[in-house]
């Protein structure tokens, strides 16, 4: 165990008394928490009562317990307004655990929770929002097209994504504990600083290939010289560039709702 | 279970029909709650929820090739931060339940009931996507009077915060599953019923649609990696070339 009392003196020569490692019931609560973190997302606050929540199994170790003033001191500074991605989050609450049970002093924690906001925002939004999740969605595409059931596609994407998606969070609160106010260097870490790269990458491949074969199983299957798929191949292309060039005016799914529901009103009443 | 949801005004058992919609609300609340508060394991997005819905209606085949058009489009909003974005975990719900109504018997649901299923499902995520606006308002305003306590480090007042806003997401998703299928069930079987367009062109226009947003989206997505749109055009080759050779 890193013993980080001198650090967590801020230089003022009080010696915290030494962290004990976080144990697997504490780091259990702390990670099942952090799934609820955007529980009370609103705009005021932001995911700050979330953080709160998740570090709070952490604060009841502080001098004093759940009755102690350490305790309502540290709960109120966690609670305040805070931003970053649901899932890097964990990183946040980890190191800032550390960080409140190291007995660092208020002020280095409050500018440390400030500092934080705008790292784990951007890069969480380009590693998962960005890559992963759109890569896994055309994983599930292509497991689609290539003629899986309704359980192989649905749990397929379900393992994929959340083997990702649990293992940052998980990442996130351990690598968050072990560095506390030092967590920085954990954001250099090679997944958050070239993994929206690759993951692009090959989601650009998976997408390439999952898009005719799930069109075609959309369409029924069966030839493809007939005059469905034929159709589809030439306007998709066409309709596709036209929402490239249209890019951050409109939306696609905004477009797709007005010419199915032309379709679907021209059908019904002619 | 399907043929329990064809929804005939004029039979007096309306309360019985609606009490088959309680499961299927629920499932819409659970896939709601997932797309933000909780545990964000999307089990809501298109290609799942639909799933699920057209398995709770009976049909997961049908469900699924919904919930393959609708992840198209959902490819296209990536659900950043405070951003207004359409929720597709209820909206998906809806559009499985209604792909499954329409499929009636056979594995591949109606043409028509697909356009409609499709429809419904963007028309309720952009609802859903409102009414999470409204959600996350209503918890700002519900903690603006303990703000005190809160920062007095009252645990009390910080957890009933963070149960309030997740109870009142699941109660968001429940409600808005009920009243966009209540509606819905009923329009989709009279559509069905009056559906005159050939059946192989309205499956053309949905997945031209539905795919063409994929495609476009794709290509923006990644435009920042150096290499990433021919590799796509590659693939996308091959794949157009695996499908010739397939079918």
């Amino acid at each position: 165990m890193v013993d980080t009392a001198t650090f967590a003196s801020g230089g003022s020569g009080v010696v915290a008394p030494t962290v004990l490692p976080l144990d697997r019931a504490t780091h259990a609560r702390m990670f099942v928490r952090c799934l609820a973190i955007q529980g009370s997302w609103n705009y005021e606050l932001l995911v700050g009562n979330g953080v709160g929540f998740c570090v709070e199994p952490a604060l009841r170790r502080l001098p004093g317990g759940i009755d102690g003033p350490a305790y309502n001191a540290a709960l109120a500074r966690q609670c305040t307004y805070f931003n970053a991605h649901p899932y890097l989050a964990s990183l946040a609450v980890g190191s800032l655990a550390r960080a409140e049970l190291d007995l660092a002093p208020p002020e280095k924690i409050e500018r440390f929770r400030k500092a934080l906001c705008g790292p784990l925002g951007s890069v969480g939004d380009r590693l998962v929002w960005a890559a992963w999740l759109p890569a896994c969605s055309l994983v599930a595409l292509l497991i689609f097209g290539l003629g899986a059931g309704p359980f192989a596609v649905a749990v397929g994407f379900l393992l994929l994504y959340n083997t990702g998606h649990l293992a940052l969070r998980n990442w996130g609160l351990r690598a968050g504990w072990k560095h506390g106010l030092r967590v920085a260097s954990a954001l250099g870490a090679p997944v958050l600083q070239h993994g929206p790269r690759y993951i692009g990458r090959i989601a650009a491949v998976i997408g390439g290939l999952a898009l005719p074969f799930a069109v075609h199983r959309a369409i029924g299957g069966g030839p493809v010289n007939t005059a469905v798929p034929l159709s589809v191949a030439f306007f998709t292309p066409i309709l596709a560039v036209g929402l490239v060039r249209l890019h951050g005016r409109i939306e696609g799914w905004r477009i797709v709702f007005v010419i199915l529901s032309a379709l679907v009103l021209y059908s019904v009443v002619r | 279970m399907l043929s329990d949801l064809q929804v005939d005004l004029s039979d007096a058992s309306v309360l019985a029909r609606l009490v088959d919609l309680v499961p299927l609300s629920l499932l819409g609340g659970v896939l709601g709650l997932d797309v933000v508060s909780f545990p964000q394991a999307m089990i809501s997005r298109p290609i799942v929820a639909a799933t699920l819905g057209g398995a709770f209606a009976g049909d997961a085949m049908a469900g699924l090739i919904c919930g393959a058009a609708l992840e198209c489009l959902a490819v296209e909003s990536l659900p950043v931060g405070a951003s207004r974005y359409p929720e597709w975990g209820s909206a998906s719900t809806v559009a499985g339940v209604l792909a499954a109504q329409g499929a009636a018997g056979s594995i591949i649901p109606q043409a028509g009931s697909l356009a409609i299923a499709v429809v419904i499902g963007i028309f309720t995520a952009w609802v859903g996507g409102i009414t999470m606006v409204r959600h996350r308002r209503l918890i700002a305003s519900w903690a603006r009077p303990r703000l005190d306590r809160l920062a007095a480090g009252n645990v009390r007042t910080m957890m009933s915060l963070q149960l309030f806003g997740i109870t009142l997401d699941f109660v968001r998703g429940t409600l808005l599953t009920l009243f966009m299928l209540i509606p819905t069930l009923w329009f989709t079987d009279w559509a069905n019923a009056h559906w005159n367009l050939n059946a192989d062109i309205t499956k053309a226009v949905v997945v031209t649609t539905v795919a063409a947003v994929a495609a476009a989206a794709i290509w923006k997505d990644f435009h920042a990696i150096v290499g990433t749109r021919r590799l796509f055009l590659a693939a996308l080759a091959l794949g157009t070339v695996g499908v010739m050779l397939r079918g």
